[in-house]
């Protein structure tokens, strides 16, 4: 194993200082060998093909199998609608972008199941802390997906009360919102409630400090929390193997709690697992660790290339795993669903597309004088000051010239 | 050929690629900064050509990046880090305050921290939140290190030299929507020190000073006010720590007037500083209170709202007036 050859490297001795010029020659075999194997362990109920797992022949999945044994054909075809719905709400939000309507778009495409398998198997009085990717998890808390719109077009910094619907405002810096789940589900321990918080983040932000502490807090106060990390592969243009070399989700096992690795591209898989941890954490056995592995089939955002650093090979392999495709397999191979279906789903999401094109153009541009709003709950006298002046500037101009 | 007319962005990845040319110890570290050649492709090429064990792909992590260069830096390495947006260097913040800055003085002179930390910074693009952000006062506030942002694409290649031959850790901004911008580089000159102010333009009425992105509007606002008759002089600070003192005073003497303008908040910014010194060197030659144009005590506002945000023409040119008026 490459871990273990670069552990037991001696340390050099000054007199055998290398030049710094000579270093890539002498690269270690270490800094390349992938770790990670190409099809890993993960729990998956659904295949690619849209079959059915069979439990009995599958010991790994039985623990997490019966947390959807009464998941019914139309709560199926349900899962299967807010795939599709998300799909193209994101789809539409890229082509707006495209359109100069957004200024920036952070596409989920391909991590639509990861993300309606775990937001379904919520309560209403959980909490959500995501990241800026989780349009999926949003549409699941019964978030309007034009709400999501406001900070990408440049409006406002979030764009919905996160009270209203448990879905805090989108994070940005990386790993931030890991800390204020844990936070909040400490306060949730403290004050008795038997709900649990649910906190999203990529590959890449495990690397993060924030991310370790907030698994060390949530670990040592035995807090309520469930870290839903979707491994897409890539934090930018760097693969998974430049944030870690170890299997993502086994690194909730230094800290002291439970991590899973599940098909982040089979719904049914997310809900169970995602259940699973939920209840977990409402029973007080503390954190865990989901590691969703997917793939992020479009850019990281709308301003990304990934042409300069990903193979369409890899791209193509992943979309025969595409996470619609294999619930829509299935639903037809049970009969759960039929074309009619289908094209009565397309006739909805093309009403909603339509309705978020409409809402997007005619979104107000913000008064200037908002730039002073909020900044403080209490007011504050610089502000005041400001704001007066600046008004006063901007009356300068009227009737000017 | 000496001389060449380059943006700021190659200007900036020439000066890299000039810097691992001649000083093997010097290393680029950075998320993206490989392959991808960095979000706004500063880095463009350079693994390419020096491999992976000198432009380096980083962890996403910047309180690792800043901390490993540290002790890169401890091993005699000269390590140029690069933060992918202003917003993002406060994780980085604590490795930079409480570690990079005092090393030198708590070793009682002995260890040298060479280190650049390279951030595309301020606004003007239409970006999202914490893309935009403006915080170079925080950092010139803190004793052990220096802050410099380049204005234009000579500085850019030539300043990034010398903060990497720099045995002080350098915070080097670079005002990304300038990035683009396209101006004469000549290789072969000699510069101007690091933290020398550069006089952008001359006049006798009353000096502008500013840096990074805000050398452009000031520019542009003194050519606008001498249709008006009025001579306006530009400085370009160029470096906010140290800061040159003694050039603002000379062209104080001079203009008699003084506007300063950045992006960051006026409150304790810069300006702030640059206007209580000025105020005391130069009592008695002002003819008007030191101003400052800058950014409000607020945060930075959505991409809509930042053409408002922001310092413009008319804003420095109402300070020009206000000035004058005195
Ligand atoms: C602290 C911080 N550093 C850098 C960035 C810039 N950045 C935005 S997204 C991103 C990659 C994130 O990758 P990952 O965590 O895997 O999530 P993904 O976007 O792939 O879902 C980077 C480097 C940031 N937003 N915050």
């Amino acid at each position: 194993m490459t871990v273990e050859s670069t552990a037991a490297r001696k340390p050099r001795r000054s007199g055998t200082k290398r030049p710094a010029g000579a270093a890539s020659a002498a690269k270690p075999a270490a800094a390349t060998a992938k770790t990670h194997d190409a099809e890993p362990q993960l729990v998956q109920l659904l295949t690619p093909e849209g079959v059915r797992v069979d439990v009995a022949e599958n010991p790994d999945v039985a623990e997490f199998a019966p947390f959807v044994a009464d998941i019914t054909t139309d709560d199926l075809r349900g899962l299967y609608r807010d795939m599709v719905m998300t799909r193209r709400f994101d789809g539409e939000a890229t082509a707006l972008q495209r359109q100069g309507e957004l200024g920036l778009w952070a596409s989920l495409l391909g991590q639509e199941a990861a993300q309606i398998g775990s937001g379904r198997a919520l309560r209403d009085d959980d909490y959500v802390f995501p990241t800026y990717r989780e349009h999926g998890v949003a549409w699941c808390r019964g978030v309007d997906p034009t709400n999501l719109l406001g900070m990408f077009r440049g409006v406002n910094h979030g764009g919905w009360d996160p009270t209203t619907n448990n879905f805090h405002l989108y994070t940005i810096v990386i790993g931030s919102q890991t800390l204020h789940a844990t936070g909040y589900a400490m306060g949730v321990a403290k004050d008795g409630a038997d709900s649990a918080v649910i906190a999203y983040f990529g590959d890449g932000a495990s690397s993060q400090g924030d991310v370790a502490e907030a698994f060390t807090f949530s670990a040592v106060y035995n807090s309520p929390v469930v870290f839903f990390c979707q491994n897409n592969q890539w934090a930018i243009s760097e693969p998974t193997e430049r944030q870690m070399r170890v299997p993502l989700y086994q690194r909730a096992q230094g800290f002291g709690f439970p991590g899973v690795r599940v098909d982040g591209n089979d719904v049914l898989a997310c809900l169970a697992v995602t259940r699973w941890a939920l209840e977990r954490a409402r029973r007080g056995e503390g954190p865990t660790l989901v590691e969703a592995f997917t793939y992020r089939m479009g850019a990281h955002t709308t301003s990304d290339d990934p042409t300069k650093y990903r193979r369409d090979e890899e791209t193509a392999a992943w979309e025969a795993k595409d996470p619609i495709l294999r619930l829509k397999a299935h639903l037809l191979a049970t009969g759960a669903a039929d074309e009619a279906y289908f094209a009565e789903l397309e006739v909805e999401s093309e009403a909603m597309g339509k309705r978020v094109r409409e809402v997007v153009r005619s979104m107000p541009d913000p008064d200037t004088m908002a730039i002073f709003e909020n900044v403080y709950a209490d007011g504050h006298a610089l502000v005041d000051e400001e704001r007066a002046q600046f008004a006063a500037y901007l009356a300068s101009f009227e009737g000017g010239e | 050929m000496a001389v060449q007319k380059l943006t700021i962005a190659k200007a900036l990845n020439d000066s890299l690629r000039k810097a691992l040319e001649q000083d093997p110890k010097v290393l680029i570290m950075g998320e993206d900064v490989g392959k991808l050649g960095g979000v706004f492709r500063i880095t463009d090429g350079l693994q390419k050509d020096f491999g992976e064990e000198r432009v380096i792909d980083t962890p996403l992590a910047e309180s690792g990046i800043v901390g490993t260069a540290i002790g890169l830096a401890l091993r005699g390495y000269r390590p140029v880090v690069e933060i992918q947006f202003d917003g993002f260097v406060f994780p980085a913040y604590d490795q930079i305050v409480t570690q990079l800055a005092k090393m030198h003085a708590r070793s009682l002179g002995t260890i040298k921290m060479p280190v650049v930390i390279r951030i595309p910074y301020a606004g003007g693009i239409g970006a999202v939140e914490h893309h935009s952000e403006s915080p170079e006062t925080l950092f010139a506030h803190v004793p052990g290190l220096k802050v410099v942002s380049p204005s234009n694409a000579s500085d850019a290649y030539w300043m990034l030299q010398q903060a990497i031959l720099s045995d002080d850790p350098v915070i080097f901004f670079e005002p990304k929507r300038r990035y683009w911008d396209k101006g004469e580089v000549d290789v072969e000159a000699i510069p101007d020190a690091l933290h020398a102010s550069r006089v952008a333009r001359t006049g006798t009425d009353i000096t502008l000073a500013a840096y990074g992105p805000m050398v452009k509007v000031c520019l542009e606002a003194a050519a606008a006010a001498a249709e008006e008759g009025k001579s306006v002089e530009v400085l370009d600070l160029r470096s906010m720590s140290p800061v040159d003192f003694d050039g603002i005073q000379a062209s104080v003497e001079k203009t008699r007037r003084l506007v300063v303008v950045h992006e960051a908040p006026v409150f304790l910014g810069v300006g702030s500083e640059i206007a209580a010194r000025i105020t005391e060197r130069c009592f008695y030659h002002l003819e008007a209170p030191v101003l400052r144009v800058g950014g409000y005590h607020a945060p930075y506002p959505p991409a809509r709202l930042e053409d408002e945000y922001l310092p413009g023409l008319d804003r420095v040119l109402d300070a020009v007036d206000r000035s004058l008026a005195y």
